[in-house]
This record gives structure tokens, sequence and C-alpha cells, in this order.
């Protein structure tokens, strides 16, 4: 059945819905014009909700002989990986295997970094899509730029174990796109968990899912509130980025005042909302921002200026081919698809090439991104389709340089490029290896390591389902997912 | 731009770009020669494709199919050297030209809100054939699909009558099917329960076979018209199309088809794996979306990947198509046959799955789903595998012509990229 408040979020609703969400996200290799004025703003603890999550225990593994992407654009053919103490310990030809190491024959395989994706909804809108399930917008004011994606986690989702099996490692989990401020997005290891602090990304910083457009403009204007208009969207953007200046402002004073030695000072009173905008203006916490117009992400970029920020990725921007120039200028990044448009009217000129004119701007920073439980299984053939299509009007992308998309522009556009995204030494060990080239349809995910420990191999298929909801399920005898 | 693969114009023929639109094999007189190519005829006597074949089209028609065929003289000549032609592929059951914009209802004919079972309601006087959606699919190899009308919530789960069409611009086929929802999704337009959906379905067939039936009007179900047309639609045996994913919801939908004599295809059918032997045996055909393999639903626990795959194991006669509709959906259909074979289904069964297995269930395997002599030419040659997502066709007849492959995809493309490579920034 065809209903657009249906509790199943099929995937063109998804993006298009009230219910939905898109982020996008710019990255943090610039240092945001804030970024030198870290002030302390006050959490209860520094680290609230800290990551319990621990690297599971490894054996030093060397892949012999394997077709390698990087991830940093280039490529080794007959190539050696080594995976030492979770992290990458070497990559090159005619490695030795260290005392006790698992050695693997790569021949004929293709070995990538683990694949990120950074527009996630897994755990906030689950499977089973129920009504209990929808906890992914707090639709219910236009600005919550106090809630956090985390927090509607559930780690139960199946949905996280099937992106595995497409070799996705870590993502990127937002709030959607009902509000103008979304909330908090958090990045988090693709492992199963009880609570989701076991799979949350040590030390990564939060992002500020922001939305443009239809979404904010469609949930508020049918409850006759503001935003009704796009304008109306600029106008609840900057009103708040204006009440978190002011908020900024107070607590400056009050700790200089603090540093001076006054005595009997009262701390401002905390919001959480002007918390997380405030951390977006100190550059701690990354935006997100969903946008599918040019126009609109032009709008954005001068807002981004006149506060002082800065926007790390655009998601969706299925119009990011008319400004390549202007994201790249400004180092923001275009996470896209390839393939998804007309489903709402800021999508209708969304083409297949999108990533590849992206890509083609000087400085260009592509990232594919699936919004998509179908999707995130299999970000590796998403990308082929752009390739494809860039093959037809002439230009040629290598699988070295495609990969990238999918691995260290898209830990760029999260703000942690400095730890996953490449295999290079000393990042993380999160490494698929593919059964061949993954820019096809028949690639499949031979075996997957994160933090260097192996997470999934086909050889040896999981007797049970890593989520408890299809555990003892009749119906679920016997599949093979 | 407009960057062509290889291609050899041989002997007297005719030098055209091939996304030239409409070229060549639509003018009378005029012929195309396919060389060399490996030809997925997709007949049901076939079993594997024919390498080194030439597949020669005249008028329109595909009149000779093998080896060094000669080609009459002004014949354009394309060398395939050796890649796939395939027929038209099929774009699944969806909203191609019943909408332009998803969210924006103006302009969205897909489904009846009446509040009424109105199985007479026929979706295919909305299809607009110049939707730009139709030249854009067509481009990327997606020649035919079915105009599916949908049961929305205000309507029924009866959603009504659909037709495949041909994407050239043609109208669509005569032939109509009768598309219904069963299962949890539809339990809002059944008054809350899966059990009221035979239940309903049961009187309007009562209503249809007795049309003299005494009943005051608040009781009947269907309007005189609806009556008149389902008795119809019965008498010739059409295809009902039921929505329905829970392996014992198809088990009760087969039994339902044999107590009621109906003709039907299960649509969905994500639990179809589990009861794979009942589906052979009732020789009932399952159109699924390979992708779906998470468990959404309740109705869908056992979701699988394999699910095609085992399908096809037991003798099943399977179908493809995405489940999601969106007048972007469509360009998956191949996507996912590809993905179907990577789970296990046999690469033969899986182009069929988008070729002539729909075009039979639909009625229209006369135009569409195969390469055969005598027919209205339907091809693509393809850049390489034809399932695989690295592969974008080179050509494309349909309707019995060579179609342009630019679009307004293309258009933005141009216009765009000049602007990229110029340094505009905004």
């Amino acid at each position: 059945m065809i209903d657009l408040s249906s509790t199943h979020w099929p995937r063109a609703l998804l993006a298009g819905l009230a219910l939905t969400l898109t982020a996008c996200s710019t990255t943090a290799t610039v240092a945001p014009p804030a970024a030198r004025e870290r002030s302390v703003i006050a959490p209860a603890t520094p680290t609230p909700y800290p990551s319990t999550y621990k690297p599971a225990a490894s054996v030093p593994t060397l892949i012999r002989g394997a077709t390698v992407l990087i991830g940093n654009g280039e490529r080794l053919d007959d190539a050696d990986v080594l995976l030492s103490d979770g992290k990458i310990a070497a990559v090159g030809r005619a490695l030795e295997a260290p005392a006790g190491a698992v050695v693997i024959d790569g021949r004929g395989k293709w070995v990538t970094p683990g694949l990120i994706d950074v527009h996630s909804h897994l755990g906030v809108y689950p499977s089973p899509g129920v009504e209990a399930h929808s906890d992914g917008n707090e639709a219910t004011s236009p600005s919550t730029p106090n809630v956090w994606a985390e927090h509607s986690i559930w780690p139960q989702d199946p949905g996280f174990e099937a992106a595995l099996e497409g070799g996705i490692t870590t993502l990127h989990v937002l709030p959607g796109s009902a509000n103008l401020f979304g909330g908090r997005s958090v990045s988090v290891k693709n492992i199963h968990a009880v609570s989701y602090q076991s799979m949350k990304f040590p030390d990564a910083p939060h992002g500020l899912k922001m939305a443009c457009g239809e979404n904010p403009k469609r949930v508020y204007g049918n409850r006759r509130q503001l935003p009704s208009t796009r304008m109306g969207n600029v106008a609840g953007w900057r009103a708040q980025w204006i009440e978190a200046q002011e908020y900024t402002r107070d607590w400056r004073q009050y700790e200089a005042r603090s540093a001076a030695g006054a005595k009997d000072l009262r701390p401002p009173k905390r919001d959480l909302r002007l918390e997380t905008l405030a951390g977006v203006l100190r550059g701690e916490i990354l935006i997100q921002h969903h946008c599918y117009r040019a126009d609109e992400m032009a709008i954005v970029v001068d807002m981004a200026r006149e506060f002082g920020y800065r926007v790390s990725a655009f998601h969706h921007a299925t119009e990011a081919y008319k400004i390549s120039n202007l994201l790249a200028e400004n180092n923001v990044c275009a996470a896209v698809w390839a393939d998804w448009w007309g489903f709402k009217m800021e999508s209708y000129d969304a083409i297949p090439e999108n990533m590849i004119l992206v890509d083609a701007a000087p400085g260009g920073c592509t990232v594919v991104h699936s919004d998509s439980s179908e999707g995130i299984q299999r970000l590796n053939q998403e990308a082929a389709k752009g390739m494809a299509f860039g093959k037809r009007m002439g230009i040629e992308i290598k699988p070295e340089h495609a990969i990238r998309w999918l691995t260290a522009n898209a830990a760029k556009a999260i703000g942690l490029e400095k730890r996953i995204g490449t295999l290079e030494d000393g990042k993380m060990a999160d490494v698929v290896v593919w059964n061949g080239n993954p820019f096809s349809v028949y690639a499949l995910t031979e075996k997957i390591y994160i933090d260097g420990a192996l997470r999934f191999d086909r050889g040896s298929p999981r007797e049970l389902p890593e989520s408890d909801f299809l555990l003892g399920q009749p119906a679920a005898a016997g599949v093979i997912r | 731009m407009k960057l062509l693969p290889t291609i050899s114009l041989l002997g007297a023929a005719v030098v055209t770009a091939l996304v030239a639109p409409a070229a060549l094999a639509d003018a009378p007189g005029s012929s195309l020669l396919v060389r060399n190519a490996t030809v997925y005829t997709m007949t049901r006597e076939a079993s594997s494709a024919l390498a080194g074949t030439d597949v020669l089209v005249q008028d329109g028609r595909v009149t000779a199919i093998g080896a060094a065929v000669a080609a009459p003289a002004g014949t354009r000549v394309i060398d395939a050297n050796g890649r796939a032609l395939t027929p038209g592929i099929f774009g699944g059951l969806g909203h191609i030209g019943l909408e332009e914009i998803g969210l924006e209802q103006s302009t969205g004919d897909y489904a009846q809100r009446l509040g009424q079972m109105r199985p007479e309601f026929d979706v295919t006087l909305a299809f607009n054939p110049e939707s730009m959606s139709l030249v854009v699919h067509r481009s990327n190899g997606i020649t035919f699909s079915v105009l599916a009308p949908a049961a929305a919530r205000g309507g029924s789960l009866v959603a009504g009558l659909g037709a495949p069409t041909g994407l050239d611009g043609s109208a669509p086929a005569p032939v109509r099917s009768m598309f219904v929802d069963l299962g949890g999704d539809a339990n809002d337009l059944s008054g809350g329960s899966r059990a009221a959906q035979f239940m309903l379905l049961r009187q309007a067939l009562v209503e249809a076979r007795a049309p003299n039936l005494v009943m005051v009007h608040d009781e009947r179900l269907l309007s005189p018209s609806g009556r008149q047309v389902l008795l119809e639609f019965l008498k010739d045996n059409g295809l009902f199309v039921l929505q329905v994913d829970r392996a014992i919801d198809i088990r009760n939908a087969l039994a339902f088809a044999r107590e009621e004599k109906l003709n039907i295809a299960i649509r969905g059918g994500a639990e179809a794996w589990r009861v794979a032997t009942e589906l052979a045996a009732a020789r009932v055909p399952v159109i699924l979306d390979p992708l779906d393999n998470l468990p959404d639903s309740f109705d869908k626990v056992g979701a699988t990947l394999t699910n095609a795959a085992r399908l096809r194991a037991a003798g099943v006669t399977v179908a493809i198509s995405i489940n999601d509709t969106g007048v972007d959906d469509a360009g998956k259909t191949r996507q996912a046959a590809g993905n179907a074979v990577t789970h296990g289904m046999p690469k033969w069964d899986a182009i069929a799955a988008v070729t002539r297995v729909p075009a039979e269930i639909f009625g229209v395997a006369d135009r569409f789903g195969s390469i055969e002599r005598g027919r209205t030419a339907d091809l693509v040659l393809w850049s390489g595998d034809p399932l695989d997502v690295s592969s974008l066709p080179e050509l494309v007849v349909t309707g019995g012509r060579v179609q342009t492959l630019e679009s307004r995809h293309t258009a933005l493309r141009d216009r765009h990229y000049e602007r990229v490579k110029a340094g505009m920034a905004r």
C-alpha cells in the first residue's frame, strides 16, 4: 500500500518524506574560523555517553598477492597487506609474515579499506519498520539540535549485519530531515553490540544534521508555523545561529571572569540546543547538511560565512554538479547517490553523472552515500553506476580513484580522515577482501576486518544471526542473508 | 560530449551518429545490421547466448539472425565486436508515465482515493507518453514496463487495472491486469485485518458473477460498472497480480485462487521461497525484488537475497521488479537482476526475468522480451555484461526504431559540465 505516513520507509519516501532525513557534512581538514577559540562550554562531564568500543582480539594477518586499492588514489597489483595490533602495519610487495600470523591467499582478490557510509539511519529507523521504531525525526519543533541520534539507535537492527556483508565498517547515523536543525549525528563501528556505546567510534566528532528545502517547510508549513517557505528556512537557521553566538559570548565572558579570579560568579544556564550550535561555531561539531538544490546550497555556503562556521558535507546534493567549483573552493564534500531522481521536486534535476562532475572540479570531494538500508549494502555498486555514466561521457574513473568516494573522502566528511579511510600505515585495520573488482554487480565481500579482527567471513557463515530480533523466528529459519 | 564506443561503418553503410534521434531504422526501407554480437535471443527454446552472431533489422523488423548475414545496400552496420545484444529490459511494475514527481500529487495519477473498491479504475488512462522519464529509462536500455495502479490509503485494496506499455511513446498494450494488495501493509484498507481481505475479494467476485443479486445499494461493494468490468475480466481469465509477502498469506492466496478459479501472479513475495513447491505446482509466477532481504515488516521476517535463486531451483517462474514504484526505480531492475545472479540465480534465468518472462506474464511477448525473426525490433547493445552496473547501452532499438541516447539528464549534464570546466562557481 502506498501511504506517505506508513510505518515502513520505502526508499523514495525516506529521502522525500516528512519522516525522512538526510544529512550533509563538512570535512575537518581546514580549521574552522572559530576553532582556536576553544572554550569549555560546560558539559557536566567531558564526554557524556562515552564510547565503550573495544577492538576485538586479533592475530596478525597477512593478505598476500592481491590487487590493493589503498584509498589515497593508489593501486598496487600483486601486493600484500599486513594487519597487526589492529592497525595497518604495512602494504607492499613480498612482506614477511610475523610469527603466528594468519596468511590469506589474496591472489585474484581485491583489497580495499572498509567502506564508510556517511548517511545512514540504521538503528534510528530500523527493521522492522513498525511505528514503535520511528525514532529518527524529533518532528515536534523545527529546531532540535538538542537531540542526539545515538540516543535513538536500536543496536538490534538487522540492517547492521546486512550492511557489514556489503563491506561497511563505519557508518554515520543521522537524525532525519524534518527539522532545520535535526540533532547530533554519530559515527559508529559496524559491530554487533547490546548498547550503542559499544559501537560508538572512539573520539569521533559529532555531526549536526541540518536540512534545506522541502522537508522542513512541508512538515511545519502544514502546521501553520515557521518555516513554511524556503525563506522561512533561512530565517529559522539565522535566528538560531544568532542565539548560539550570544550563548558563546556569555560563556566566554564567564570563563574570562572566572579565569581572572572573580568570585561568586554564576555560570550561564546550560542549554542543550545551544551547546550543540556553539560546538559547531567552535569547529568541534561538523555540519552535515541535507540539501538538494544548487541555489540553496549556495545560500548555505554564504550563511556559514556569515556566522563563521564550515559545512562539512552537503548530503543528497542532487544538484551539486551545478556548483562543483563552489563546493571545492569551500572545501565542502557532496554525499550523493547515482540514480535517485524525481521522488520530489527538489530532486528533479538529479543526474547519474553528479558524482563525476563533483569530482571533476579541482579539489572536488565526492562521497557516495546511501540513506537506505538497501543501498548501504551495495555502496560499491552505487559508485560503479556513476562510473559507467562517467565513461559514457568520456570521463574514465579508475577503481583506485573511485574507492576514495567510499573511503577516504567519506572519512574526511565525518572528521575521521586521520583514523580510517585508507590502508596507510598506522590507520585502523578496517579492511575488506573482495572476490574481484568491487565495482561490479557480481563482486562479493569475502573477509571483513574491523580493527584487525575478522568480523565477517563468507567462507564460514554464522550459524545464528547477530540481531536478537531474528533469533528464534520460525520464518527466518534457513535464511542465508 | 557524445562519446560513442567504437562503431565501424562498413561498405555502403550510412554514416549516422548513434545518438541521432530516431535515426535510420525508422525510415521506410532503411536497414540496420548489428554485426558480430553475442546475442541473447531469450526465446523459450534458447538456453544460451549465440556468439559471433549478426542481427539484421529491416523496416523496423528483425529479418535475419545468424552468421555472416549479408547487408543490403544502404544498410548501416554496427560492429558489436562480441558485445552483448539483448532484448530491451523490463522496467518493472511502477509509475513511469503515471507520475512526474513522487511527492507532488498533481503529477501523480497512479492511485484512486475515492474510498471505494473500483476494479474498473483503469490507470492506463492517466499514462503520459511524453513524460521525460520514458526517454531517460529508454536511453538506459529499458523498453517496456507495467503501469501498475497502487492501493493507496483512501482507496481500496483492489487498486484497479493496469497494463504493460512500451517506452517508445506508443499507447499501453490492450491487455489488462488487476492489481490487489494483501497482507499487513493493506490492513488499513480491509478494516484492520488481513482475513477481511479475502472476505472483501470474495464479496466482489460474488457481486460480479451474480449481477442480478438483489442487494440494497449500501450493502454493495461494487458499482454497476465495476461489476460489469470485473465480470468481463473474469471471463477473459485476466491476471490478478497479488502483492503479498508472508508465506502463509501466499499459501492462502493460492488456495483462494484455486477455489475461485483465478489466474494469479504473486508480486513482492519476500517469503515466496518458503512455499516454492506449492507455487511451482500451481504454476503461479512470482514477480520479486531480489534486493528485498531485510525483515522490514512482520510480513518479511524470512526475506533473503537467495529468494530468486531458490524459487528458480524449485521450478517457479520468476520475473524481477523493484518493490519501489517511483519514477526513478525502474532504473534499478537490471542491477537487481545482477544481484540475483550474485546470490545464486542462473544468469540466463535472471536475464529472462527482466525480458521474456515479464513480457509473457503481462501478455506482450509478441512485442517485448525476445529477439526473433519477424518481430518488431526491440534490442539493446551493451558496453559490457548486460546485467552489470558497469555497463550501459550503446544502441537502443525499440518499436523498430533506433532511439536516442540523449535525454533531459544528458542535457543537464552537458550544460553544467561546460560550466564546471570553465571554472564557474555558481
